[in-house]
């Protein structure tokens, strides 16, 4: 069953156009990655999808709802979470107080709030982080910390922006481990990777980007081989 | 500050204000009570200046507002200035709607300087508002006095009501804190995307904090007139008075429980005491030691007065524990370990 779906959705900033017609289906507990060289538009994308930017021209359907031009915290609501780049953790909080706010999205009860929250930080090996400032734990472990906050909202879909960026492998093998785990809970997962080995093992569908416009869709065997996107990425 | 700490030394600080009265003659008690609403206005800032990170420097418009809605009820209508405090703190709830709408689309040093604006128009109007008594201010009737009137010929009165106030004031703080409100304001200070991004509607929370801050603050700028029985709009409306609630909060330390009740003592100590060592009104000179203070803070101790004892506790407390900090680093290899089999 189709979860969110991309329909013929344009983004422009004045003159420039970012996306160009991108239509694309993220199925319910699939993992689909979204890649493309830099500047192909992902991440504006990912951000009208998440609620941060309004398409220009469009639709944006989740379980069949277009939410297309809500803002971030109405999407939240409606089942799409959210990682940034940077982490972006709450840093004068602890481990288990950043994830206790997004699980107040469902309840107010802080102390329910808080046995939420600890079983998503379990969830995401961080239990040991609970009682520690956000602020003194690792990219990697605050890039988890994201994670496990934003699945605290119990979204239908997690739009994860680079997740992988910048670590090292064990990282990646631990932030990899952590999607399969999402996966395996029912929720699908929409990622913005630039790291492709990260990326190209576990994602069911592949959609690449170019220029602003989608240029392949389909497994990654079928993305990899696909002449268009050897073009993009190593040039003519 | 651990929970149980606070609460020893809440209960302490208590005692000491209820003893407060029984040792100190009229010119201290009137300090005293000086210091009490210093706190309770700075306490009040800190819900949306603090917790929320809304820095403004117009909350002066909402103690006039409170001062001039229950003292023109009871000058030109009679009404009862219990009923009048409340009045003034919803005018100001109402009027915070206002101010959160043109304000809260600027961020930071915008926000603080809009919110200046906005408090030096609430000034103007006042000033021109011949209604409203005017530059030449309105004075409070003391024909009606005792506690159904909020009217008192001595100060021991005042000195209840303003701590009865400062703890009212704590307390709905207190509350915050713990509730999910105060998870939600402190997320929004962090990181407003991310606040947005897990479903909070940092708009309406923003201006949550605000109207909470308004009415509580109103309710103060109601209690300076009656105790003063006298107000104008450089005494209730001044910028000068915008910058001191903020300074309460950052010399104490923004965003904590009691930060603004520790800068209200020291503040407002400086303040009185420069003014019986030079006379007048200190010709400045607390004006002067203000603004060293700012400066000081700002370079040394951007986390206030509460803030720097912590980190000298923690540092003591670290070079304490040197020995078993040394045992961390194996525990760390250990779990590690755990996690990747």
């Amino acid at each position: 069953m189709k979860l969110l779906e991309v329909k013929q959705v344009s983004k422009r900033f004045g003159g420039l156009v970012a996306n160009q017609d991108v239509s694309f289906g993220v199925d319910t507990g699939q993992v689909v990655g979204l890649i493309g060289p830099n500047g192909a538009g992902k991440t504006t994308m990912f951000n009208c999808v998440a609620g941060y930017f309004a398409p220009t021209s469009g639709s944006i359907l989740l379980g069949g709802r277009d939410i297309a031009g809500l803002p971030p915290e109405a999407c939240a609501r409606a089942g799409v979470a959210r990682t940034f780049q940077i982490a972006r953790t709450f840093t004068s909080m602890t481990a288990c107080e950043n994830v206790m706010t997004a699980a107040m999205l469902l309840q107010h009860n802080v102390a329910k709030a808080r046995k939420t929250a600890m079983d998503w930080l379990v969830f995401a090996g961080l239990e040991r982080f609970a009682d520690r400032p956000a602020a003194s734990m690792t990219i990697s472990e605050q890039r988890r910390l994201a994670v496990a906050r934003a699945l605290a909202t119990q979204p239908r879909i997690l739009l994860m922006d680079e997740v992988m960026a910048g670590l090292n492998p064990s990282e990646v093998r631990e932030a990899v481990d952590v999607v399969l785990k999402i996966r395996d809970k029912g929720i699908a997962c929409l990622i913005v990777e630039h790291v492709l080995e990260g990326i190209m093992p576990i994602a069911d569908k592949i959609v690449v980007l170019d220029r602003g416009v989608k240029i392949a869709e389909g497994t990654p065997q079928q993305v990899s081989n696909d002449a268009a996107v050897i073009t993009a990425y190593l040039g003519d | 500050m651990s929970t149980m700490k606070q609460i020893i030394f809440a209960v302490a600080a208590l005692a000491f204000a209820l003893a407060v009265p029984a040792f100190t003659d009229a010119s201290h008690l009137n300090m005293a009570i000086l210091i009490l609403m210093a706190a309770q206005v700075g306490v009040a800032w800190n819900i949306v200046g603090g917790y929320a990170g809304q820095v403004s420097l117009g909350h002066a418009a909402f103690y006039g507002l409170g001062a001039y809605a229950s003292t023109l009820l009871l000058v030109k209508f009679g009404v009862n200035p219990w009923i009048g405090v409340l009045a003034g703190g919803l005018l100001a709830a109402l009027l915070s709607l206002g101010f959160g709408w043109s304000c809260f689309r600027l961020k930071g040093h915008y926000f603080a300087m809009a919110t200046i604006a906005v408090a030096e128009l609430v000034q103007i109007f006042f000033t021109e508002w011949d209604y409203g008594g005017a530059a030449v201010g309105l004075y409070v009737p003391m024909d009606r006095q005792g506690w159904l009137w909020l009217n008192f010929a001595t100060k021991l009165p005042y000195y209840w009501l303003a701590l009865g106030l400062l703890l009212i004031t704590l307390g709905v703080n207190w509350w915050i804190e713990r509730s999910y409100l105060g998870y939600y304001f402190r997320a929004i200070k962090d990181e407003p995307d991310a606040a947005r991004s897990i479903g909070v509607n940092i708009a309406r929370y923003k201006q949550v904090a605000l109207s909470v801050s308004a009415f509580l603050t109103a309710v103060g700028g109601s209690l300076y007139a009656q105790k003063e029985l006298y107000i104008d709009p450089n005494s209730v409306l001044s910028t000068a008075l915008s910058i001191k609630m903020a300074l309460v909060s950052i010399l104490g330390g923004v965003g904590t429980l009691f930060g603004p009740v520790v800068g209200a003592v020291v503040l407002t100590s400086i303040e009185e005491l420069t003014r019986i060592a030079f006379g007048g009104t200190g010709r400045g000179t607390d004006v002067i030691i203000y603004a060293s203070l700012i400066i000081v803070i700002a370079v040394f101790y951007p986390t206030g007065l509460l803030g720097w004892l912590r980190s000298f506790r923690e540092r003591r407390l670290a070079r304490g524990h040197a020995s078993r900090q040394m045992a961390l680093p194996a525990a760390a290899v250990q779990n590690a370990g755990k996690e990747t089999v």
